[in-house]
């Protein structure tokens, strides 16, 4: 059976959530297997939310907010960029692909690139195979 | 703990550690003679010759209280924890190893082949011609010998049994223990699951100036010369203390020091590691907003061991564990 | 609330633009199996009468602490299902919506996918989020209703007399001895070209006379702190040392005065008095003696001015005062200065005499101007037969200067030269430009009537030299256009100078905490979507100060400012989205790294040692939650808790 992965996505509520529900509105077809989690601000995006992720058993994360300049919150996004840019040079140190987790700034008018964005996410996760936290976390 | 007529009966023992730990317990100095008033070592093997078959002989919980140092790296250890588990009232992680893993559980990030190569064969200071390795069985002399398993990774104590107390620090400051200890003394514990040390992080305790925080900059605090007033972090030098739990006074940021986090994190935090990932994140001022990750990739390039930054000793319980391989394609268990 | 949550999950047919797709019988059916979910229906449209009464019945009747409407985009209806829960005796926090249509079903069609299984998972993670909401009211607060205009400019004129005409008490606060700003100095105005002053005085009389108003010139501000709703200002009424109400404008303490220095109304094309007026409309209508320039006061080395006066209305005991006001609104109005001739090297601007900048050149073109509205020159008062005008002098120019368009310069220009051309109608004007901007209305038309019938010769081109020889300014250039090189005798070269924020700007932002972008102008919360207001709360900007632009915009902008503030201050309470960050105290260590990321300055350490929230500052991003070490700052209703539930409910099977 063809490997699908499992992905979960978190959208700024400002920008990428709203640029989803554009994707949406123009009824743009895309691969089911990215859940959306909407926040306020990639900003309150933890670093560990990503590595529990893949303990869930999560194959690839995206975090996607506001271009540069134009957050919602002003800064938030350029946090998220950073824990992300420190988030891959700690997974590569720990033999994650750093691949697995994306970053991508998606506005409220670009339904068609959300929905590029997944395509290509998902299919790029197809290629790298499951990911290395393959038992699901115990939990107490 | 109820009242019995008999004194304390006290075990100690340790796993994989260096030592230290033990001999923290004697840094109490003079003060260790009121332990022992109080107390019967019943299990010590460092200090006093007992053999696991005197352990084996104990009534379940029949010691009263052990501490507990060094992690889990081999079946031995295991074994031996969960034997004193069973005859153990309250169980004690003592020190940094015990706790999280310590600095042994950073070999997490090699696997159990490396690990033998670095330590016997690849060693310069070892001499070793046939490459020789320890065996869990081997031949000798017509019969076998039979040594521990040496486990792919190494555990805190927590990740084998159950652990009423933990002490921690790398070694625990005699004064931690001394209270942990009148804590007992007059039976005047924490709920079970508790960490015996501040509830607060390092930087509650630290009477270093901090300013707004920002770092647009790490140094390694041999580069720079380093303001004794200031915050280390403001500093650009990677000091743990902010996701670090109190109770050592600052001791290493008082000294000048960047604090490692050997006292682990703070109650609400489970990766002290991911943490600072996530603080320092919020701190890196580097270039025009626009050229963030550009300048970042600068920065992080005069990070040179993360791992070792950031995990120096809670590698072994952080989320990430330590290193796995995802070279893809590689079957779903 | 006590005991397990129960939750309701409402799941919405949308017609077929959910079931066509998801099968929503059987999400009904296998989300009562999810932990706490005690309730769970379908329907064909939630949002109907028959549908949100389905959910008000079943919050009643199944006694639900929570719902979950799964259906389209919160965009769309969260606030009527949350109305729906208060209607039912929740808290509408107590709802959450389940987007399963735009981020679902309508994007997961026949090619493929599994919308229903991931319908499920978006459902369970709602669920594991709304279980652990709180309820939460939104945070009052009083808030003074008085607002501080910083510049009186015409865009805090228009600014201050919007506020003031809504009600609301107004302090305008300009350094200089007059009101008016840069817009005084301009002869006529485009396109239209009606006269500056005719047009602004009014203004600045209806500014001075409205009873809301209380003009505090030639003052500054010296400190602020507070917040929205309640800054606490000082400002510093520096001394004139002349009465107001005292002085009759005669002017003999002008007449007396040995001291002559730069007039800056002339833009240094005439000299004034150490005691003067600005020009004779100034407001307030008195006289100010600039101590800078005045033989000296403390000793007295020179008492003309005072012996001369017959109105008594000089004081040399005067000093500055202090004066501290509460205010709920913050109007940062600053303007502009033209870019420092020290800066520019490259056209003889400050070396050659007949080498000027705009805003002299609007002088001369004034009848109020030195040369009472003729076009002579500076150096020897000849009338140029020849006049180059320089566009983007430095202006998009990132590498040397600046690299901003100044927005209004192709304008002005061609106003100057249309207007030299009806003052000398023999002589020559020639513009070089860069490209021509006239976005404005109808600006593009005066643009071509100035080529047309004006006959202004435009030449695309920078300027590569200019130099003195003979006499002559001699200016050469390339032209674009016919691609050949252009080589002119000028007898005045005019430059469109290009426009930095004034010094106010980078005071201000300090006092204010705003921020400023790279070429100096105000960062404003949202470059398009709220364009006036800073990330300060309560603070806005209007005029040149947030960027460059002309008249009308900049009027636009004063109101507009004021309409955010009267917005603000006529509010009873200040209220305020309790989505907030709160901190738990016993875990926070006091390290202070939430306080310089926080972009509304909403957090500080207190004296206790402890991260404070100031919830009316609060935007709610959460960003400081995640950088907070310990976890001791957490954000209402998106805890750690709660997204590391959403998490693995999404990813379980």
């Amino acid at each position: 059976m063809d490997f699908e992965p499992k992905l979960v996505g978190f959208l700024c509520k400002w920008c990428s959530s709203a640029g989803a529900d554009l994707a949406g509105v123009s009824r743009k077809n895309y691969p089911s297997n990215l859940i959306p989690i909407t926040v306020n601000c990639s900003g309150r995006i933890d670093v560990s939310y990503v590595v529990r992720a893949f303990h869930d058993g999560a194959d690839g994360v995206l975090i996607s907010g506001c271009h540069p300049g134009d957050c919602h919150y002003n800064s938030g996004n350029y946090k998220a960029w950073r824990r992300v840019a420190l988030l891959k040079h700690v997974l590569e140190e720990f033999g994650v692909n750093p691949d697995r987790v994306k970053l991508k700034w998606i506005s409220a008018t670009e339904g068609e690139k959300f929905a590029q964005t997944i395509k290509g996410f998902t299919s790029e996760i197809k290629e790298l195979g499951p990911g290395p936290y393959n038992d699901a976390r115990e939990r107490e | 703990m109820q009242e019995k007529e008999n004194k304390l009966k006290v075990g100690a023992y340790w796993a994989s550690s260096c030592g230290g730990c033990d001999v923290a317990l004697l840094g109490l100095h003079e003060r260790i003679l009121d332990l022992l008033e109080g107390a019967d070592i019943a299990f010590w093997p460092a200090a006093t010759d007992f053999k696991y078959e005197d352990l084996k002989s104990y009534k379940r919980n029949e010691l009263d209280i052990t501490f507990f140092n060094g992690g889990i790296r081999t079946s031995e250890n295991e074994e031996i924890a969960k034997l004193l588990r069973e005859k153990t009232d309250l169980l004690v992680a003592y020190g940094s190893c015990a706790h999280q893993g310590g600095i042994p559980g950073l070999a997490n990030m090699s696997d159990k082949s490396t690990v033998f190569d670095t330590v016997y064969r690849d060693n310069p200071s070892t001499y070793n011609p046939e490459g020789t390795v320890p065996l869990e069985r081997s031949e000798f002399n017509g019969g076998e010998l039979e040594l521990p398993a040496f486990n792919e990774r190494v555990k805190n104590l927590e990740g084998v049994v159950k652990v009423d107390y933990t002490v921690p620090g790398c070694p625990p400051p005699p004064e931690l223990t001394q209270n942990f200890l009148d804590l007992i003394l007059n039976d005047d514990l924490p709920p079970r699951g508790s960490v015996v040390a501040g509830e607060k992080t390092v930087c509650d305790e630290c009477n270093r100036e901090w300013n707004k925080k920002s770092i647009d900059e790490f140094h390694r605090p041999q580069e720079i010369e380093i303001d004794l007033e200031k915050c280390l972090l403001d500093q650009g030098i990677i000091c743990m203390g902010p996701v670090t739990r109190s109770g050592c006074d600052a001791s290493c940021p008082e000294m000048n020091l960047p604090c490692k986090g050997c006292f682990g994190p703070p109650s609400k935090v489970d990766d002290q590691g991911a943490e600072m990932l996530n603080s320092l994140a919020s701190i890196l001022q580097i270039g025009e907003e626009g050229k963030a990750l550009e300048s970042e990739e600068n920065v992080l390039a005069n990070l040179p061991d993360p791992i070792g930054t950031f995990y120096s000793f809670s590698l072994a319980n952080s989320i990430f564990g330590g290193k796995v391989e995802d070279g893809g394609n590689n079957e779903r268990k | 609330m006590t005991g397990k949550p129960r939750i309701g999950v409402f799941i919405c047919h949308c017609g077929e633009n959910i079931a066509g797709t998801v099968d929503v019988s059987s999400l009904a059916e296998e989300i009562i199996d999810y932990e706490d979910v005690t309730f769970s229906t379908d329907y064909e449209y939630m949002c109907s009468d028959p549908g949100q009464n389905k959910i008000k019945e079943a919050i009643e009747d199944e006694d639900l602490t929570g719902v979950v409407v799964a259906a389209c985009s919160p965009s769309m209806h969260e606030d009527t299902f949350r109305k729906v829960a208060e209607s039912a005796g929740l808290n509408r926090y107590q709802c959450e919506i389940a987007n399963i249509r735009e981020q679902c079903s309508w994007v997961h069609g026949e090619d493929g996918g599994s919308p229903t299984k991931k319908a499920l998972k978006i459902i369970k993670g709602t669920v594991e989020k709304v279980k652990r909401n709180i309820p939460m009211e939104p945070v009052e607060r009083e808030h003074s209703d008085k607002c501080l205009v910083i510049g009186g400019g015409i865009a805090g004129i228009q600014a201050a007399l919007d506020v003031a005409e809504a009600g609301n008490e107004v302090i305008l606060v300009e350094k200089e001895p007059t009101i008016g700003g840069h817009m005084a100095q301009l002869s006529e105005t485009f396109p239209t070209l009606d006269c500056s002053q005719c047009i602004l005085t009014p203004k600045m009389v209806e500014l001075n006379q409205n009873l809301n108003i209380e003009l505090m010139a030639y003052s500054e501000v010296r400190n602020v702190s507070g917040y929205v709703g309640n800054y606490e200002v000082q400002i510093e009424r520096k001394p004139t040392y002349v009465d107001p109400d005292a002085c009759n404008l005669c002017g003999d303490c002008e007449d007396v005065c040995p001291v002559e220095v730069r007039d800056e109304f002339n833009q240094g094309l005439t000299t004034r008095k150490a005691i003067n007026i600005p020009f004779s409309q100034a407001i307030p209508s008195s006289y100010t003696l600039d101590t800078e320039a005045c033989l000296g006061l403390n000793p007295l080395r020179c008492s003309e001015c005072a012996d001369a006066c017959d109105a008594d209305a000089v004081d040399f005991d005067e000093s500055s005062e202090f004066v501290e006001e509460e205010f709920g609104a913050i109007i940062a109005a600053t303007g502009y200065n033209l870019y420092p001739k020290e800066e520019m090297g490259e056209y003889g601007y400050g070396k050659y005499d007949d080498v000027i900048d705009g805003l002299q050149f609007e002088r001369l073109l004034s009848a109020t101007g030195p040369t009472e509205g003729e076009v002579r020159r500076p150096s020897d008062g000849k009338v140029p037969e020849n006049v180059v005008f320089i566009q983007c002098s430095g202006s998009r120019d990132p590498e040397n200067h600046n690299s901003c368009c100044s927005k209004i310069c192709c304008m002005y220009t061609a106003k100057h030269a249309k207007l030299y051309k009806e003052n000398v109608p023999d002589g020559n004007a020639y513009v070089f430009y860069i490209d021509i901007r006239a976005g404005g209305k109808d600006y593009e038309e005066f643009i071509q009537d100035v080529r047309e019938e004006d006959r202004v010769l435009y030449l695309k081109g920078k300027v590569s030299k200019l130099k003195e020889i003979d006499g002559k300014l001699r200016v050469w250039g390339l032209d674009e256009i016919s691609g050949e090189r252009v080589e002119i005798d000028a007898d005045l070269v005019v430059l469109a100078q290009s426009i930095v924020p004034s010094e106010g700007a980078s005071e201000t932002s300090q006092e204010l905490n705003l921020n400023l972008g790279p070429n100096g102008f105000y960062k404003e919360a949202h470059p398009k979507l709220r364009p006036v207001e800073s990330l300060t709360g309560g603070v806005f900007f209007a005029g040149v100060g947030q960027g460059p632009k002309d008249i009308p915009d900049s009027v636009s902008q004063g109101s507009g400012a004021a309409a955010k503030a009267i917005d603000l201050l006529s509010k009873p309470t200040l209220s305020h989205d309790p989505q907030v960050v709160e901190v738990e105290e016993d875990l926070c260590s006091g390290c202070g790294i939430c306080v310089g990321q926080c972009p509304y300055d909403a957090l500080e350490v207190n004296s206790r040692e402890v991260a404070e929230v100031n919830e009316i500052l609060c935007e709610g991003c959460g960003t400081c939650s995640s950088g907070c070490p310990t976890n001791a700052l957490s954000l209402k209703n998106l805890t750690d808790e709660q997204l590391t539930e959403m998490i693995h409910a999404t990813l379980g099977d």
